[in-house]
């Protein structure tokens, strides 16, 4: 198993250029070294003799085609008594093949400045184009709505209840743990702080005020954006990637009724219910260690929140959780629209709807912050 | 798990024996047994869902039958070391029904990839042979930085039989290749098989349901039915073979013309 060669005899007339030995793939690279200095002592009365080549490959054969060119090759495989028929065949056949082949030219890259300038607008104009997009899936969602809810025969009952069972019920579990643990933590806080001021009271007031108005609600939401705005974007997007939305759409239905209504309905139903979970999970978490810690029994943290805290807290907070859950369970459907055809497309697309819902969350819930101070609720 | 085979003969690359795959309780092969010589084209046919897929992905080693032993050169790939299985692995090429392309590479790197990973080649040099190899398998030029979600699927096909005959297989496994192609690129895909294989030594180990394919290239033919190979030989043999699902394969309308457009040949 000799590595291949091309020597070329210059003492003949006319010069000769012997190719023997094995021409394969596990020869690449030396291979190819010859053949690059090898062409330019080429010239079209070199004569050529390939009688003592070895074994070969595609990969040899398309060097051999590149040392001497697709035409030349091809006459002399034709003329060649002793090349064996077989690669006779390859070497036509790889020599049609590279023809045809142009290798594509490589992309120029334009000045560094002007590329990063074209970058930032590039971006600009991508962000302006996805929240209008956004925007007007909301309103294609609504408008779905509207016209689906006079339709009792158009509603997905089943797939409602599906989908209320994946994002609400299964999702009790980790709610209730995690907001327990947050009110445990927030009464902690509480007590250290207060200490200071002979107030350890207040905890309760503390625990009550921070999980109506805001823990409840806002944990929840980002729970779910991790949750379920992933897993809606990678149901829906895998269905794009395999065609099955045209299929639906093919089928002369809508898939905006078929998958993402009962999705936003679902997620409707879902997050308000776990909300009131979550502050029933963190009062008690808070209870818990005002009655560990401070020897707050908890019929008495009881009494003190039913005399301190008015219902409003409770309305304030409750109230964010349908505008949250919308907006999650459509930026999740929005993104699986937008996935295309492959696999890193999907990964994405759900890393984007969880990063933007659980930002518009966040953002929302500072806006909803002010407007109450405002408004002295 | 050495007392079954009998002293194999030089010339068979691929042993099949006593195969049985079972999905819970739907039995798919009892006990099939098959052999694929060097350097032969073994057609395999059979009606839907009668294993011929089931039976390539247990060649292949990417399904454990339920019992019996599959041999590829000589040896058990579930059972070797897994560097001396990936050695084993790169023998041979596979071409997946829908193509399986990785779908966030293009075609070149999909093509490239194998040649990068088991050839030892640079990026460039390996692109380059990538280049070489799509054209050969009749990729129009100008496809090659595209995506697999923006070709067709006959585009998908020859991209993927490119990538399957990256590293010069021994062994091609081809998982109904013209499904899917037009009469004309079929035709020119069964003559790139043919080339293939009498210039690098190839064996191809083909399911097809493409009776053109069968009666072009085919040295021997498979029939599976009934759970096991029902009949294996040359065409001309397995035609005549007294089974009804054979008969009508053969000898329906679409079969005799198959065999009509060959005889005028």
């Amino acid at each position: 198993m000799a590595t291949g060669s091309a020597q070329l005899d210059a003492t003949l007339t006319p010069p000769r250029l012997r190719v023997a030995g094995d021409w394969t793939l596990a020869h690449y690279a030396t291979l190819e070294k010859v053949v690059a200095t090898t062409k330019a002592l080429l010239s079209d009365s070199t004569a050529i003799d390939l009688s003592a080549l070895g074994a070969l490959d595609t990969a040899g054969a398309s060097l051999l085609v590149n040392l001497l060119g697709a035409a030349r090759l091809g006459d002399l495989a034709t003329a060649e008594p002793t090349l064996p028929t077989a690669q006779r065949a390859l070497l036509q056949t790889i020599g049609l093949a590279m023809a045809d082949y142009q290798r594509p030219k490589p992309v120029r890259r334009q000045n560094s400045a002007t590329e990063v300038l074209a970058r930032i607008g590039g971006t600009m104009e991508h962000v302006w184009h996805q929240q209008r997009r956004l925007l007007g899936f909301i309103g294609l969602t609504l408008e779905t709505l509207a016209r689906t809810i006079v339709q009792p025969r158009s509603w997905r009952v089943t797939s409602l209840v599906a989908h209320v069972e994946q994002t609400g019920l299964d999702a009790v579990p980790i709610v209730a743990l995690l907001t327990f643990m947050v009110g445990a933590v927030v009464a902690f806080l509480g007590s250290t702080v207060l200490a200071d001021f002979g107030a350890t009271i207040y905890t309760v007031d503390l625990v009550a005020f921070s999980f109506l108005r805001e823990f409840g609600v806002l944990l929840t939401a980002i729970l779910l954006a991790g949750r379920t705005a992933s897993a809606f974007t990678a149901q829906i997007g895998s269905m794009k990637a395999n065609e099955e939305i045209d299929a639906i759409r093919a089928l002369g239905l809508d898939p905006m009724e078929l998958l993402v209504l009962p999705r936003v309905l679902a997620m409707l139903a879902s997050l308000p219910m776990l909300t009131f979970l979550a502050m029933m999970s963190g009062l008690v978490g808070g209870a818990l260690v005002c009655a560990l810690v401070l020897d707050i029994p908890p019929v008495m943290f009881v009494g003190l929140v039913k005399s301190d805290i008015g219902v409003r807290h409770f309305l304030v907070g409750i109230v964010k959780a349908p505008i949250f859950a919308f907006l999650i369970a459509v930026i999740g459907c929005l993104e699986g629209f937008k996935v295309s055809g492959s696999a890193e497309s999907v990964g994405e697309h759900t890393t984007s709807a969880v990063v933007q819902s659980i930002f518009v969350v966040i953002l929302l819930d500072a806006v909803a912050a002010l407007f109450y101070m405002e408004m002295g609720w | 798990m050495n007392a079954v085979l009998k002293p194999s003969p030089q010339d068979d690359v691929i042993q099949v024996r006593n195969l049985v795959n079972r999905f819970g309780t739907q039995t798919v092969h009892e006990h099939l047994d098959l052999d694929v010589r060097r350097g032969e084209i073994l057609g395999v046919v059979g009606g839907s869902g009668t294993g011929k897929s089931v039976l390539l992905r247990s060649i292949v080693g990417l399904r454990r039958p339920t019992s019996g032993q599959v041999h590829v050169f000589g040896q058990d790939l579930l059972s070797l070391p897994p560097e001396k299985r990936s050695q084993l692995e790169r023998r041979f090429g596979v071409l997946f029904q829908n193509g399986a392309l990785f779908s966030s590479l293009n075609i070149v790197e999909n093509v490239a990839m194998p040649l990068i990973e088991h050839g030892g080649l640079t990026r460039p040099d390996a692109q380059t042979l990538a280049g070489v190899k799509l054209a050969l398998a009749g990729l129009p030029a100008g496809a090659e930085t595209k995506y697999p979600s923006e070709l067709s699927g006959g585009m998908v096909k020859r991209a993927a039989l490119a990538r399957s005959l990256a590293l010069d297989p021994e062994i091609l496994f081809l998982d109904e290749p013209t499904a899917g192609l037009d009469p004309i690129s079929a035709a020119a895909f069964d003559q790139l098989i043919l080339t293939l294989r009498d210039a690098l030594g190839l064996t191809v180990f083909l399911v097809t349901h493409d009776l053109d394919t069968l009666y072009t290239i085919c040295d021997r033919v498979a029939v599976l039915s009934q759970k096991k190979v029902l009949v294996v030989g040359p065409l001309d043999e397995v035609a005549q073979y007294n089974d009804p699902w054979v008969q009508s394969y053969f000898h329906g309308p679409r079969g005799r013309a198959a065999e009509e457009a060959h005889e005028v040949k």
